[in-house]
């Protein structure tokens, strides 16, 4: 963002040891501070960056301008937020209530300096830096949809500390201020402008004018309007907060989920006295930071990295996408692939098999883009392509036909003469061995599996399989591609059920033989739901759709010598294939499971969880033993992302350590004493916990 | 007639050849209640895509797109630069759009085919788009003047004097697409048009409506032999497929049509919804190349373009506008009449169309208009609108132009014929007729 004054000429402020900061002084009076962190795309708040604005400050009250406008070089926002690296140098409650204490002061100082300051926003401004940007007067933000103002702190298991839980509910009142902390949703510019998180929401092209405005003389600060302010009332405040903690209880129990609560807590106590609030802050985020729940948070965000940083190897921008199969899969991939800024042309035998695909393709640009000219552009983008034209110029072609090894190896044969020789050939095969198809092609090196998860815009996961023949590159540009949509690339290995549908199939057959001995749905998916899951494992086998699951679980049953249960075999004999039919193990009304009867026999609750949790663990140490994925982060990461296993327990690898896994070990013994063989303990348990005393592997 | 010569014995030398390589349209969708699926750009725009994407070269490729619209939506100002942009043609693209009534699809394509012959552009998109049934309803002018007068209003007394001069007919909305077919200096109807050339050579309702049946049976046949190649799907947000032109009634019958009222001249006429064009959206595009587009991008060469003519006449008559446009046509293309192996004249109406039959055939018509010194000749029906037309499949004013010169060089091709004429008749008075050339 160059807002760089037009009639002007600025001098720079010698800061000596200034490294992230720039001050620049207009002989008008004015100062420019721009943040720059050095050697980084995005700007974080870090000890040192903080550390260097203090001197800054000091340089300012020493010589005071007309008016300070603060703004980022960096193109992608203002500022992310704390610097995530810091945190596992937090886990002394005292030492880091003292630090906060520091950045508390420094912020106080901003706020109170002699002269009229403004932050200047464009794209991310998200935690720390919307806090440091509210303890600027005023806040001009750009009005662009690439602008998104938030504190996602809760996603990490805490919640603001640089004095976001006080400022947020001065300037936007109780409800809306405790909301953005609650869910961590980020909002655009004019939503933060309604919100009355900022001041204005301008143009770039009418940027610099606006913060010259705010920043030149005093300007009245914006107004929390007298209703918002009617709910901090302290007649009001138990009330509200009583209201607000039954939603919140709803989505994120205090068990598993301490920060929201605790947002909510430190306004009751102490809303109204900001003093006690920003001390009560302080204290409440360093307890935080030393939870499970933080630190299994924080590192799955670090995972999540690590996931995108596979799309960072291969070279070769992704333009043009073509896809095969415009059924639920293939249909969503090139939906939402267009969403994402991609050409794509969507390949079936006729229009009619193409129709569903457009109609909920429509759905998705409704619901995702509410310009009307990114939305006609992703229209645009998507196209119907019964002769497959596209495959001349494609990119990347992605198959998603039906499940058959002729089919496909029949299409792959002649996709492989059409499309250009440098394309990404890519299956979504859940269940084919990739050597299987690639046998076919002059260059098997070329074919990678790209295995997404249904629902497309939902599930961020994308297995991307590399089977035996297939080259690393290729490999590498798959996850490259995975990562320019906006997906998290899980590099996996060729074999049966690859890792997610590997560990589910015997979480969810575990769920049925339970129904089969009598326990009743609601107890088998409740258990699942308190131990943190999103959703039980019957009405997940529903929304998967049973034939689906029936069709990985015989796959998986000749791999495993296991059995697939009979109820699942029962249901889709009957044509109850789930929530597509209306009916499964729930049946369904309008889309939602109806409640059932908690009538079956009594079950210990822990004997369900283990039943259900230490299968999916077991089968995950198999997975790292056989090496579908490279280690055991990647374990976690791919099944927290992949199947939403309880996040706050960080994956189920983390999930032993923690439980123990002598003690997880033993218990599967038991299982496997009381109900047989499917529970012993995979031989690869003794070298992950090798590993483990050797370190984390 | 001898300075005539000259120039074009000028303009003969410098003329360059101009291919179509390519074309497509979208089905032709009649209008039913209310706005239909796809507005005037979305229609070309998915025609344009599903050819482009054939192409063995890239959108940005072309020199310039040129689409004729009569009405196009309030947002759709210069509608094929709309298009272009959408397409992905690519900012450096430039775009204009025509306007010559029912013609302004062929003016789109004469004007890329001019701008080829003189070597200013190689490689030229060109058709037309029409989403009559998106045409809107406007304001009575009076209740536009009382508006104005409204919002200029300060005082309450002001205001209320004007509510008081408010009457119920203001609010009868004028219906935008009646206004545009009606001829503007005239005064008539389009189907008064036709009830006129039809009396002039005594057509009746008989032979009006078992003309029209024959286009449906036409049409029927062609989409039941898959001989619209040139049609590619669409699919609406609802899921909802277009796959063909769906004004057809392939079980039309002149009884049938024989129990519907005229529409135009109630009382006495003859022309009625069922022997006249349907009200239709739809759009059609062709790809338009010089020889060294040909060569560079290894194009097919489908049919040459070979001329163009246009001519006026009395608006109260523009039925007769391909007889004229014809004329015209032969007396500079150094081709006869009897050298035309297919003919697609724009079925506006039965009558007119049957009309137009007549006046070619007739010697006092060709020297007393046309100042031939004998008649042009008679067409035979079998080589005339061999699929069907507008009748059957609908009158996208915009696009209809260009439709028949796409379809004429399908039906030439499937029939290895050489020569073929597109005429269409023009409200306000014209004609206009292309000349297609296989080599």
């Amino acid at each position: 963002m160059s807002a760089e004054p037009a009639v002007t000429t600025p001098t720079a402020v010698e800061l000596d040891g200034v490294e992230n900061w720039r001050l620049q002084r207009e002989p008008g009076g004015l100062c420019w501070l721009t943040f720059d962190c050095a050697d980084a795309a995005t700007n974080t708040l870090s000890a040192a960056v903080l550390g260097e604005l203090g001197r800054v400050v000091d340089v300012l009250t020493g010589s005071p301008p007309r008016g300070l406008i603060v703004r980022s070089a960096k193109d992608n926002g203002f500022a992310a937020g704390a610097d995530i690296r810091e945190f596992d140098q937090m886990l002394d409650v005292d030492a880091t209530v003292q630090r906060i204490g520091e950045v508390h002061a420094l912020f106080a100082r901003i706020e109170t300096l002699s002269f009229p300051t403004v932050a200047c926003v464009h794209g991310f401004c998200l935690g720390g830096g919307l806090e440091l940007a509210l303890a600027c007067r005023h806040i001009v933000a750009v009005d662009e949809s690439t602008t998104r103002l938030g504190f996602p702190e809760v996603l990490l298991g805490i919640h603001p500390g640089f004095g976001g839980t006080v400022r947020a509910v001065r300037y936007c009142g109780a409800v809306a201020g405790l909301e953005l902390m609650l869910t961590g949703r980020a909002v655009g510019a004019r939503r933060a402008l309604q919100l009355g998180l900022v001041d204005r929401a301008v143009p770039v092209r009418h940027l610099d004018s606006a913060a010259r405005h705010f920043a030149s003389a005093w300007q009245p600060r914006r107004e929390t309007g007298m209703l918002r302010r009617a709910a901090g009332l302290a007649p009001a405040r138990p009330l509200v907060a009583r209201v607000m903690r039954r939603e919140v209880t709803r989505r994120a129990p205090e068990a598993h989920y301490p920060a929201p609560h605790a947002v909510l807590e430190l306004w009751r106590k102490y809303g109204g006295n900001e003093r006690a609030q920003f001390d009560a802050e302080a204290r409440s985020i360093a307890r935080l930071l030393t939870t499970s729940t933080s630190r299994n948070l924080v590192r799955l965000f670090k995972l999540q990295e690590r996931l995108k940083s596979h799309g960072r190897t291969a070279p070769g921008a992704v333009q043009r996408v073509h896809v095969i199969g415009a059924g639920t899969m293939g249909g969503d991939i090139a939906a939402w692939c267009a969403l994402r800024g991609m050409e794509v042309t969507l390949q079936d035998r006729a229009p009619r098999y193409a129709a569903a695909a457009f109609k909920r393709a429509a759905a998705l640009f409704r619901s995702r883009l509410r310009d009307r000219y990114e939305r006609q552009a992703a229209h645009d983008r998507l196209s119907l392509d019964i002769d497959g034209h596209g495959l001349r110029r494609a990119d990347v072609v992605i198959e998603a036909i039906i499940e058959d090894v002729a089919a496909k190896r029949e299409l792959f044969a002649d996709i492989e003469t059409r499309a250009p020789s440098e394309a990404l050939l890519a299956t979504n095969t859940s269940s084919i061995r990739l050597e299987d198809i690639a046998e076919v092609l002059r260059e098997p090196a070329r074919l990678t599996g790209v295995h997404f998860f249904n629902p497309v815009a939902r599930m961020q996961l994308v297995e991307v399989i590399a089977g035996d023949t297939t080259d690393a590159a290729a490999a590498a540009r798959a996850c490259a591609f995975v990562t320019a949509i906006d997906r998290l690339p899980l590099p996996a290995r060729s074999a049966p059920g690859f890792l997610i549908n590997r560990v589910l199939s015997p979480y969810l057959q575990e769920a049925m033989l339970l129904l089969e001995e009598g326990a009743a749905v609601p107890a088998i998916d409740h258990t699942a739901k308190q131990f943190g899951m999103p959703m039980g494992p019957l009405e997940l086998a529903d929304t998967v759709g049973l034939d689906i699951c029936l069709h990985v679980g015989e796959i998986l049953a000749e791999y495993s010598a296991t059995e697939v249960p009979a109820v699942l075999r029962k249901h889709v004999a009957a044509g109850r294939l789930g929530r597509k039919s209306g009916a499964g193990f729930y049946s369904y009304a309008k889309g939602r499971p109806r409640k059932l009867r908690d009538d079956g026999i009594e079950l210990a609750q822990a004997d369900i969880r283990d039943r259900l949790v230490l299968r999916l663990v077991n089968e995950a140490v198999a997975c790292l033993r056989e090496g579908i994925v490279s280690d055991a982060e990647l374990i976690d990461a791919g099944i927290v992302f992949g199947t939403g296993f309880a996040p706050f327990r960080g994956g189920p690898l983390q999930y032993v350590c923690d439980r123990g896994i002598d003690d997880t070990v033993a218990r599967l013994e038991r299982l496997a004493a009381s109900h047989g063989s499917r529970f012993e303990p995979d031989v690869g348990w003794d070298d992950f916990a090798n590993a483990l005393t050797a370190g984390r592997p | 007639m001898a300075g005539r010569a000259r120039r074009d014995a000028a303009a003969a030398v410098e003329r360059r050849p101009v291919y179509i390589v390519d074309g497509a349209r979208t089905p032709f969708l009649k209008a039913r209640f209310g706005p239909g699926p796809f507005r005037a750009s979305d229609l070309a725009v998915h025609a344009g895509r599903a050819l482009l994407a054939r192409q063995s070269f890239e959108a940005a490729a072309l020199d310039e797109v040129i689409l004729g619209a009569v009405m196009p939506g309030p947002e759709e100002a210069n509608i094929a630069r709309v298009v272009a942009l959408r397409l992905g043609c690519g900012e450096r693209v430039p775009a204009y759009t025509v306007q010559r009534n029912c013609a302004s699809g062929m003016q789109a394509v004469d004007s890329a085919a001019q701008s080829i012959a003189a070597g200013r552009a190689h490689l030229v998109l060109a058709g037309g788009t029409e989403a009559m049934s998106h045409a809107p309803l406007l304001l009575d002018r009076e209740l536009t003047t009382w508006f104005a007068e409204w919002s200029g209003a300060r005082t309450l007394a002001a205001r209320a004097r004007l509510l008081t001069r408010l009457r119920p007919g203001h609010f009868k909305p004028v219906i935008a697409l009646l206004r545009g077919l009606t001829d503007p200096v005239v005064g008539l109807s389009m189907g008064q048009t036709a009830e006129i050339i039809s009396r002039r050579y005594g057509i009746g309702r008989a032979d009006m409506d078992a003309y029209a049946a024959r286009s449906h049976q036409r049409l029927a046949e062609a989409q039941a032999a898959d001989r619209l190649a040139e049609v590619v799907p669409l699919i609406a947000d609802d899921g909802s497929v277009y796959d063909h032109d769906d004004g057809v009634r392939p079980d039309s019958s002149p009884d049938k049509l024989a129990r519907l009222k005229p529409f135009f001249d109630r009382e006495f006429g003859n022309v009625t919804a069922g022997n006249s064009s349907q009200i239709t959206d739809g759009a059609a595009l062709l790809v338009l190349a010089s020889e060294e587009a040909v060569r560079r991008h290894e194009l097919p060469v489908l049919a040459c373009l070979r001329d163009c003519a246009w001519a006026g006449l009395d608006p109260r008559q523009m039925g007769f506008g391909p007889v004229h446009a014809a004329a015209a046509l032969f007396e500079r293309a150094a081709v006869a009449f009897e050298g035309v192996d297919y003919w697609e004249i724009n079925e506006a109406f039965a009558g007119q169309v049957l009309a137009c039959l007549r006046a070619f055939a007739d010697e006092a018509y060709c020297r007393e208009e046309l100042g031939l010194s004998a008649a042009l000749g008679d067409i035979d029906p079998a080589r005339l609108n061999v699929d069907g037309g507008a009748i059957a499949l609908g009158h996208p004013v915009g696009s209809s132009g260009a439709r028949i010169i796409l379809h004429l060089v399908a039906v030439l091709r499937a029939n290895e014929a050489k020569r073929g004429v597109a005429a269409i008749c023009i409200g306000g008075g014209q004609g206009g007729a292309m000349l297609v050339e296989r080599s």
